[in-house]
């Protein structure tokens, strides 16, 4: 019965035909770490997002009247209105922990390096789409916060010479933060850029699936069939989709089937991190005034300015670099560039070399390098800018950049450890 | 190069610490307990009593106080609201705001969430840090809120508070140090009485900051067991399918 259920929909949809490709034969390499959870997790806070947030819109008014007390009775009459706001609110932070997280990893392993160039570019896309759609849903709540990073954020672009004043004019919609600001971002916030965001990572993952996926040793799993017999070879044990194996003339080495051994390791990963959302989402849903910042919970008044305005954490290293640079212009092109440098990574690394196991120790501390600084300048972006700061900002700022141009000059010729034959 | 990164680090650790400490005005710790419901009844009852001829609040409806408190419907419309309240309406006053807003400088904030605003350790110290003040339009200031608008709407619990100063031997020079509040005595409270009175206040603003919050811990706590349970299979699961691999 449903196996003639199952052939009526195959005849008409090749459904069990792209399950068997991308999830039950889709050859994964066996030594996947911790760093791997990242992406399944963020697929996971995803689907949290959109699910909140479509309850959540059920009960927010998008007005400038109305906005903030309808979060508040959101939090009080609605059933699990507060529940699902936390869950919201944490949701969005965990997800740029679980991305920052997930672009490590890539960096860490040469994920970004070739064949895998379009599949970073993807993940780029997406990081800067949900970017836009985290300062957008920040500002809904209209609380003193959201009214005062968001005013901030768009004079960023005001810098720019001859269209600066238009521009802000234009994305505000108004010539100050109000209403019509907010109801259009309210409109791109649930409609435009969640969709954008899906289908980016549909594409991110359709362009994984081309190339398969790296891992921590950066070597590959699919290798030419010249016919020699590979020992102690795991892959041997299962089937995999021929378009993978290209009909023998490929062979898949130390892989295993993505469905059921990553499904049922991924759960565990849930799991793990559903223990931290949790604790945060039932006992410390503030976040330490980090996720849900103090001012935040007094509505916007554009007569009152708060003391110190500091956009939220997972802006602050971008913001910290457009600090550090006195001029406002070259602050903004330097907070830009630092995603763009990001962006070129496949380009700026030239090493053949993928992971950071086989490479240089200079190489190793240059990674080192770069989280050290992007944390000091996500600290220092929260902190009021004296001129201590300022000028450690400056330093970090420099050092950020400083990693990217290194990598370029000693990638080409580093001094790399040889790579191993197979998986460890 | 480790040493200086480490260095920079650390620098940027503490100071960040030092900013994250707030005011530099000491403020003591609130002695509040969500779970006292008496504690959150007179909160309340001082709350309508004191606050809310000028304050609100705008998001808290009567009958989620009564509910949460423990208040019958009739006990609670009878003590503590309005006469011409319903028991589904906001906690809102009928003062004119705009006249508020001008004899005291500024519209007297609604008080619903001011506890998630400010905290409850700067409440408490804040209204017991008022201090007779004959420069200040309502005669009293305050070390926490310097120049505060608001008059010392507790006055008759608390008496007329001064700040104290004593002669005392610093670096062998006998100065005057400021030692704190004190008051004259004619409050109808003691100091204790008096902090236990702001105390109980300050645990009601808490609770109207967050009526939610005593639900999500005990919803927590199981969603939690049940967490670790599933993360205990899911891990016997995951090894199970995996012998496969090794």
């Amino acid at each position: 019965m449903f196996k003639n259920f199952m052939n009526w929909i195959e005849y008409r949809m090749p459904f069990m035909e792209k399950m068997n490709l991308h999830v039950m034969q889709y050859p994964a390499p066996k030594n996947f770490n911790f760093w791997y959870f990242f992406g399944s997790l963020a697929m996971l806070v995803l689907v949290n997002q959109i699910l909140t947030g479509i309850w959540l819109t059920m009960n927010f008014e998008p007005s400038a009247e109305r906005a903030f007390a309808s979060v508040e009775y959101i939090m009080r009459d609605v059933d699990y209105g507060w529940l699902l706001r936390y869950m919201h609110s944490t949701g969005a932070s965990a997800f740029f922990v679980v991305v920052y997280l997930h672009m490590l990893r890539g960096m860490m392993y040469g994920s970004y390096q070739k064949p895998r160039e379009l599949l970073w570019i993807f993940g780029m896309l997406i990081f800067l789409v949900l970017m836009a759609e985290a300062f957008m849903g920040y500002l809904l709540p209209w609380g003193q916060m959201s009214f005062w990073g968001a005013q901030v954020i768009i004079s960023i672009f005001g810098v720019i010479p001859g269209i600066g004043d238009d521009l802000t004019l234009w994305i505000r919609g108004d010539y100050v933060i109000s209403g019509a600001t907010l109801n259009r971002f309210f409109a791109l916030h649930v409609i435009a850029l969640p969709l954008v965001l899906v289908i980016l990572v549909f594409l991110h993952i359709i362009a994984l699936h081309e190339v398969g996926s790296n891992n921590p040793d950066g070597i590959d799993v699919k290798r030419p069939n010249d016919g020699t017999k590979i020992d102690n070879n795991v892959s041997d044990k299962f089937t995999f989709h021929e378009y993978f194996t290209k009909g023998g003339k490929k062979i898949i080495v130390d892989a295993i089937p993505f469905h059921p051994y990553y499904t049922v390791k991924d759960i565990v990963g849930v799991v793990g991190f559903l223990l931290v959302f949790c604790a945060v989402i039932f006992f410390a849903p503030e976040g330490g005034g980090f996720f849900l910042e103090p001012p935040n919970f007094e509505p916007a008044n554009p007569m009152k300015t708060p003391d110190h305005i500091a956009p939220v954490w997972y802006f602050t290293p971008f913001y910290a670099i457009l600090r550090a640079v006195p001029d406002q212009l070259f602050g903004a092109i330097f907070m830009f560039l630092a995603i763009i440098f990001l962006a070129l990574l496949p380009w700026l690394d030239r090493c053949p070399v993928r992971s950071v196991r086989y490479r240089s120790t200079f190489h190793k501390w240059n990674l080192v390098n770069f989280c050290v600084s992007f944390v000091v300048l996500g600290v220092l972006g929260v902190l009021p800018a004296t001129p201590t700061y300022t000028l450690i900002a400056q330093i970090a700022s420099f050092t950020y950049f400083a990693f990217f141009g290194l990598l370029w000059l000693y990638s080409k010729n580093e001094k790399t450890k040889p790579l191993p034959v197979r998986l460890s | 190069m480790l040493k200086q990164l480490l260095s920079v680090l650390a620098l940027v650790a503490s100071s960040a610490a030092l900013a994250a400490g707030g005011p530099a005005v000491h403020l003591d710790k609130a002695p509040i307990d969500l779970h006292d419901k008496e504690s959150l009844q007179r909160g309340a009852k001082m709350f309508q009593n004191y606050c809310l001829g000028c304050h609100q609040m705008e998001y808290q409806r009567y009958s989620r106080t009564f509910r949460d408190l423990g208040i019958p419907d009739e006990v609670g419309m009878q003590e503590l609201a309005f006469t011409a309240n319903k028991v589904g309406d906001y906690i809102k006053n009928a003062a004119p705001k705009a006249d508020l807003a001008k004899w005291f400088g500024a519209p007297p904030p609604d008080l619903t969430n001011v506890a998630r605003v400010r905290g409850p350790d700067w409440l408490y110290t804040y209204l017991r840090s008022f201090y007779a003040d004959p420069t200040r339009p309502f005669g009293v200031n305050n070390d926490v809120f310097p120049l505060v608008g608001m008059p010392h709407v507790l006055q008759e619990l608390q008496g007329v508070p001064y700040k104290k100063h004593e002669t005392r031997l610093v670096d062998g020079v006998s100065q005057e140090v400021y030692v704190g509040i004190v008051t004259d005595g004619s409050g109808e409270l003691s100091t204790e009485e008096y902090d236990r009175a702001v105390a109980d206040l300050v645990n009601y603003l808490e609770y109207t900051g967050e009526p939610s919050k005593l639900e999500s811990h005990s919803l927590g706590i199981k969603v939690m067991i049940f967490l670790l349970i599933f993360f205990v299979l899911a891990f016997l699961l995951k090894k199970e399918y995996w012998k496969d691999v090794h």
